[in-house]
C-alpha cells in the first residue's frame, strides 16, 4: 500500500483533535496516509479551500454542508459529511456587564438549567440581546434559536453577530456583543481574560448535538473510495484514543503546540476533561460528556441529525427544499461501507428519534453491544425525522 | 444597470488599502470605498450597496461577510462569493493569490475581470512584501541574539569575536542545529544563571 498525503483543513479549536491526533499519534500512518493539516483563518476560507480542491477533507461545522445543499450562502459545491468528529462542546457565555446584572439578580451560574438561565437573562437584559457566533450556519445558531424560541427569552430578542472564535474575547471587551456562543477553548480564553463568564454548556440545550463533521467534496468521496476509507478509519482510531481518560494530558499538550492552537495545555484540558472554570470568580463545574469524540456511535453521521438541522434551516429561511434531499449530505452509507470490516459496532439504523433517549439505552447494532447515551432536548421535545414539526 | 461599478475594499492597513485603491483607479472608473474598522462590518458594507467586495483571504473577519450571502439579509439583491458565479479559472487564480471577492449575482464577467485581475496583482504584491518583511524581521532578531551570544562567550572565555562565532558555528554543526538556536539557548541559559 503506497503512502499518500491528504491535505486537510481545520479551524484551531479543541474539537479538531481527532484529525490532529490521527496525524500526531500515528493512526494516519497505520493506514498508510499522512494528513497535511492546514489551519484556516476563517470558516468561509475553509469551505472555499475544500470546494476548490486546495484540500480534500476538512473539519467542518455540521450545519455547513446541509446549508450548502439548501442553497444558503454563496457556494454550492456538493459536500459530503462522511463521519461525525465531535458531539457537543460549545459554551454559551455573557460579557461582564451582563454577568454583573445576572449576579445582582441572584443567578447561581449552575451551568446546567437552560430554562432558568433564559428566564434570568430575560430579566437581566432589556431589549435585543446581541450574541456573537462563529458562523451564520452552525450548531451554535441552531441551538440558540431553539432555546430562545422555547423560553422566556423569545427568539425575537436575540440577534446574531458573526465573530471569528479567536476574536470573541475582543468583541466582548469592545462591547460589540452582549453574549457569545463558541467552541472551546475560546470561551475559556474569554473567562481567563476577565471579559466573560460561562452560563451554559451547549448540551444543556441538546445533549446529542453533532458539532463538527469530517467533510469532503462529494465527487472526491465517490471517486477516491480507498483514500476515503483510510481517512475515516484513521480518524475513528484517533477518536477512540482521545476518549481514554489517560490520553487527556498528552492530547492537551499536543493540541497546545504552537503549530496547532498555540495555547497553554491547561486551558485546552478544561474542555477535554469537562472541568470548566466559569468566571473570574473561579467557580469550577464538572460537566459529564461536555465534548464527546467517541463511543455510543458518536462518530456515526446520523441522517436524522442532518434532518433536524435541515428542518430548522428550511423553516427559518422559508425554503421549499425536500428534507430527505437536504439530509442526504450526511453519508451514513459511506461510513458503513468503510467501517464494516474494522470491528466497530455499527448501529442497525441510520435514523433515529432525536431527543428520545433519557438513559443509556441498548440498540440494535452489528455486534450487538451498542448503547446510546441520553440525547435530550432541554424542553423534552422529540424530533421524529419522518414527521418533523 | 449602473454605469460605474461600486467596489468596497475591506482592509485595516491604511497604506495597503490606498495601494489597492490606486491600482483600481488606474484600471478603470470605479467608485471605491475602504472599510478599515471591522465593527459592524456587514452592515457598513450593505450601506454602500457594492457590486464587488474585496477582502484578503487570510483575514479572519471574512466570516462576518458571510452574512451578506444570505438573501434575506440587509441587501435585497443576493450576494454570492464570486467564485461560485463566474468562470472557474479566474476564481481559482484569485483564491491562490489570496483574494476573496464577493460579487452581486448577475454581474457580467467581462466587467468583473479587470477588477479581479488588478486585485490579484495587488494582493500578490502585498503578500510577497509581507512575507519579505517577516523574513527580514526574523533575520534581524537572529542577528541580535547571535551578537549577544558572541558577547557572552567573549567575556566568559576571553576570546575574540571571530573565535566566539566559530565556536557557536561548530557547536551548531555538531548538534545539527541552527546557529541562531544555539545562540538563543546560550542567552537563555546565561539569563537563568545570572
Amino acid at each position: 500500500m503506497s503512502r499518500v498525503t491528504i491535505p486537510v483543513a481545520y479551524m484551531p479549536l479543541v474539537d479538531a483533535a481527532p484529525l490532529i491526533i490521527a496525524q500526531e499519534m500515528g493512526f494516519a500512518d497505520a493506514e498508510a496516509i499522512a494528513l497535511d493539516l492546514i489551519a484556516a483563518p476563517s470558516w468561509s476560507s475553509l469551505r472555499d479551500m475544500l470546494a476548490f480542491g486546495r484540500v480534500d477533507a476538512a473539519h467542518m461545522l455540521s450545519a455547513i454542508p446541509v446549508a450548502m445543499r439548501l442553497g444558503l450562502g454563496g457556494m454550492t459545491t456538493p459536500l459530503a459529511a462522511v463521519s461525525t468528529l465531535s458531539v457537543n462542546g460549545n459554551v454559551f457565555g455573557v460579557g461582564r456587564p451582563l454577568e454583573d446584572r445576572l449576579r445582582a439578580l441572584g443567578s447561581e451560574f449552575d451551568f446546567a438549567d437552560a430554562r432558568h438561565a433564559a428566564s434570568m437573562l430575560a430579566k437581566a437584559h432589556n431589549g435585543v440581546l446581541t450574541v456573537g457566533v462563529p458562523f451564520p450556519f452552525s450548531m451554535h445558531v441552531e441551538l440558540l434559536h431553539y432555546w430562545a424560541e422555547r423560553t422566556d427569552l423569545g427568539s425575537d430578542r436575540i440577534e446574531f453577530r458573526t465573530v471569528p472564535p479567536p476574536l470573541m474575547a475582543e468583541a466582548l471587551e469592545a462591547g460589540d456583543i452582549d453574549a457569545f456562543c463558541v467552541g472551546e477553548p475560546w470561551g475559556s480564553v474569554a473567562v481567563d481574560r476577565g471579559v466573560g463568564a460561562l452560563l451554559l454548556p451547549g448540551q444543556a440545550i441538546w445533549q446529542g448535538a453533532p458539532e463538527k463533521v469530517l467533510a469532503t467534496r462529494t465527487d472526491w468521496a465517490e471517486s477516491e473510495p480507498d483514500l476515503l476509507g483510510r481517512l475515516i478509519r484513521s480518524v475513528w482510531h484517533a477518536s477512540r484514543w482521545l476518549a481514554k481518560p489517560e490520553s487527556k494530558i498528552a492530547a492537551s499538550e499536543i493540541l497546545g503546540r504552537s503549530m496547532y492552537l498555540d495555547l497553554p495545555p491547561e486551558i485546552i484540558d478544561r474542555a477535554l476533561s469537562g472541568r470548566l472554570i466559569l468566571s473570574s470568580h473561579g467557580e469550577q463545574r464538572r460537566n459529564e460528556n461536555f465534548l464527546r469524540f467517541h463511543g455510543a456511535a458518536s462518530t456515526f453521521p446520523w441522517r436524522s441529525q442532518a434532518k433536524w438541522i435541515a428542518h430548522r434551516l428550511i423553516e427559518r429561511y422559508g425554503l421549499s427544499t425536500d428534507l430527505d434531499a437536504a439530509a442526504s449530505v450526511f453519508r451514513a452509507d459511506l461510513y458503513r461501507q468503510h467501517m464494516q470490516d474494522t470491528g466497530a459496532d455499527l448501529p442497525g439504523a441510520s435514523e433515529k428519534l432525536e431527543g428520545a433517549i433519557l438513559h443509556p439505552t441498548a440498540v440494535a447494532s452489528s455486534r450487538g453491544q451498542l448503547s446510546l447515551l441520553p440525547d435530550r432536548f432541554f424542553d423534552g421535545a422529540v424530533f421524529d425525522p419522518d414527521a418533523p414539526i | 444597470m449602473r454605469s460605474k461599478l461600486t467596489i468596497v475594499v475591506v482592509e485595516e492597513d491604511r497604506d495597503r488599502a490606498l495601494g489597492i485603491v490606486d491600482a483600481l483607479q488606474n484600471t478603470g472608473d470605479y467608485e471605491v470605498f475602504v472599510i478599515a474598522n471591522y465593527s459592524g462590518l456587514a452592515r457598513k458594507i450593505a450601506m454602500h450597496e457594492p457590486d464587488i467586495v474585496l477582502i484578503d483571504i487570510d483575514n479572519p473577519t471574512r466570516d462576518m461577510l458571510e452574512e451578506l450571502t444570505i438573501a434575506s439579509g440587509p441587501l435585497e439583491r443576493p450576494v454570492a462569493m464570486f467564485v461560485s458565479s463566474s468562470a472557474g479559472g479566474l476564481a481559482r487564480a484569485a483564491i491562490e493569490a489570496g483574494v476573496s471577492a464577493y460579487v452581486v449575482d448577475g454581474l457580467a464577467p467581462e466587467r468583473l475581470k479587470p477588477v479581479i485581475d488588478t486585485a490579484i496583482a495587488r494582493f500578490g504584491l502585498v503578500r510577497q512584501m509581507r512575507q519579505e518583511l517577516v523574513e527580514t524581521r526574523r533575520a534581524l532578531e537572529e542577528r541580535k541574539v547571535i551578537d549577544r551570544a558572541k558577547g557572552l562567550l567573549m567575556k566568559a572565555k576571553g576570546i575574540d569575536e571571530d573565535e566566539a562565532y566559530a565556536l557557536l558555528r561548530k557547536t551548531a554543526m555538531d548538534q545539527g542545529r541552527k546557529v541562531a538556536d544555539v545562540a538563543e539557548a546560550l542567552v537563555t541559559a546565561a539569563g537563568l544563571l545570572r
